[in-house]
């Protein structure tokens, strides 16, 4: 038996205005996956994420979370049922301490044992946070940003984490070790969607993949096959 | 001549102090909610008002029954509170939110539709004051005690009124500085502050976060209602639109948004104004009496946005709040 499906989309559609972004996307995530959707500049990746965490509601379609819609909820109320969504553009609070970026994170967690745990944990993969903890968030360089977004994210301990190009602007030592805890996270139990620029990384930790273009999925399949289809080696791995 | 107006200026300071602490608490209404909105409330200004109102009834109604004025006073307080932090929740569940709801982008339509609930609880609470007293000029009514003065170093002298002003809005906002930045509400509202789709992400429910600022805001402008009857003792449907003027023009000197620079805006504001009333007459030789105090808090107001426009606490550009 496969694991349980966690997220399905099925026929989502969503504009800007009169931009349609999205002109029926459907995919699904099961618990424990690492599936990774890839597409150029403008395809509609963020669109989807935002979609799905609420920020933007679709213009026609379904969302469902363990089996229930969730298309028309709140974005506070979709992160209270477990989905984290760190968004495009680090979007970190900058006159926030760090420290106060991470309490944000872990808002929904009333228990102060836990959210100190966690932090915890967030500290021992991002030592560089520690030392920065009392420091507004808008003071930090681009790769430190990008850590505290991801900090935070995992401060709400989703079941589902949706994270749009968490490798934004981050030296490559940093790309690698990111994509190291993305795969312990994997090992542990999380589930993750991933949206990345890095199509070639994020298809070697990725079970399976989606392909977005101009608002369409056109492939999609195991993330090793897709790597080795000719048309997306061409077109998104730059071989 | 001069000798005598130096021997003047500790208690003019004075003057300006408690001035200047109405002023405040006003201001933090305004800061507050432009921070999470970029809103300015102007129906804050009546808020202020209904609050000082609701502090008359509680002097009309209970002042026969409690003996004790500080205990009084401290009724009064906590009833204007929470009318006025209620009024303004509701002014923005009301009035605003369905605007916001609409998505419409356009900043006059909410601007416009605050000054139409200005005119609104003017003219609601000169009815109600009407229907149920017959009059609506009522006068907080003096009290020995509160009166009594207490002499201090410099020639200054102090009532207790006085004393009890100041008190207030220190531990007012001490509790709104730890409020801010200690509490798990303080961190949610600086979140929708400086970027409220985020926010929304950490699970924080934005509209629930900017009732509560109302709220907050709402409560600190009726206090500051009661404290302005306390000093200056007459009360009157309109009269929350001078104080509200000032205060919303300390919020701008401070630098708009920001709490600390609506506290340190309405202080310089209230010390500026009683100086200048009490010292124009004398420097300009009698060519410019005192009324034209509130003149020169303007021009100060216009010189300083002219040279530090952000205010004097606030960010520069492009690190909005
Ligand atoms: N806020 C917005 N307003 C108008 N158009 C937008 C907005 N955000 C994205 N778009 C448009 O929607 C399309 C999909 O964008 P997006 O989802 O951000 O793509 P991706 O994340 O794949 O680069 C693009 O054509 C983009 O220009
Ligand atoms: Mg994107």
């Amino acid at each position: 038996m496969p694991p349980a499906l966690l997220l399905q989309l099925n026929q989502v559609q969503a504009c800007y205005g009169h931009i349609h972004a999205l002109k029926g996307v459907s995919l699904e995530v099961r618990a424990g996956e690492i599936v990774t959707l890839i597409g150029s500049n403008g395809a509609g990746k963020s669109t989807t994420l935002r979609c799905i965490s609420g920020l933007l509601a679709p213009r026609s379609g379904e969302i469902l979370w363990r089996g229930q819609a969730i298309h028309g909820l709140k974005p506070h109320e979709i992160v209270a049922r477990g989905i984290g969504h760190s968004p495009e553009g680090r979007r970190i609070f900058p006159q926030l301490t760090v420290e106060e970026n991470l309490d944000l994170g872990a808002y929904l967690e009333r228990d102060r044992a836990i959210v100190a745990q966690r932090k915890g944990e967030v500290f021992e993969l991002f030592p560089r946070l520690a030392e920065r903890r009392k420091q507004d968030g808008g003071t930090l360089s681009g790769g430190e940003q990008q850590m505290l977004a991801i900090g935070r994210a995992l401060m709400q301990n989703p079941a589902l984490l949706l994270l749009d190009e968490p490798t934004l602007g981050l030296a490559p030592v940093l790309v690698e070790a990111l994509f190291e805890t993305l795969q312990a996270l994997h090992r542990v139990g999380k589930t993750i969607l991933l949206v990345e620029q890095n199509a070639w990384h994020a298809l070697q930790i990725a079970q399976r993949a989606y392909v977005l273009q101009t608002g369409v999925i056109t492939h999609s399949g195991s993330a090793r096959d897709l790597a080795n289809l000719d048309e997306i080696k061409r077109a998104y791995l730059g071989e | 001549m001069s000798e005598a107006l130096l021997e003047l200026l500790p208690s003019v300071l004075l003057e300006g102090l408690l001035l200047g602490c109405v002023y405040a608490m006003i201001a933090l209404g305004y800061t507050m909610v432009y921070g999470v909105l970029g809103l300015i409330n102007f129906a804050h200004s009546e808020v202020f008002m209904v609050g000082a109102v609701a502090g008359v009834e509680v002097y009309r109604y209970l002042g026969p029954h409690v003996e004790n004025p500080y205990i009084l006073a401290l009724l009064a307080l906590v009833i204007a509170a929470i009318i006025s932090g209620g009024l303004a929740m509701g002014i923005e569940r009301l009035a605003y939110r369905p605007l916001r709801k609409r998505g419409s982008t356009n900043r006059l339509v909410p601007l416009i539709t605050a000054i139409g609930v200005s005119f609104f609880l003017q003219d609601l609470v000169r009815l109600i004051e009407g229907l149920w007293h017959g009059e609506f000029y009522m006068n907080f009514p003096a009290d020995a005690q509160m009166e009594a003065l207490h002499d201090l170093p410099m020639g200054m002298s102090i009532q207790n009124k006085s004393i009890l002003v100041i008190a207030v809005a220190v531990i007012m906002m001490l509790a709104l500085d730890h409020l801010v930045r200690r509490t798990r509400l303080g961190k949610a509202i600086r979140a929708v502050a400086q970027d409220l789709p985020t926010a929304s992400l950490m699970g924080i429910d934005p509209d629930k976060i900017i009732g509560r600022t109302f709220l907050i805001g709402g409560a600190l402008g009726g206090i500051a209602g009661v404290l302005f009857g306390l000093l200056y003792s007459q009360i009157n449907p309109f009269v929350g639109f001078v104080p509200g003027i000032k205060a919303f023009t300390a919020a701008v000197l401070g630098g708009i948004g920001n709490i600390y620079g609506a506290m340190l805006g309405g202080l310089v504001l209230g010390t500026i104004e009683t100086l200048g009333g009490t010292y124009l007459f004398f420097l300009t030789g009698g060519a410019l009496g005192n009324e034209y105090k509130d003149i020169l808090a303007f021009i100060i107001l216009v010189l300083l946005l002219l040279f530090r426009p952000q205010g004097l606490l606030g960010k520069t550009q492009g690190e909005k709040v």
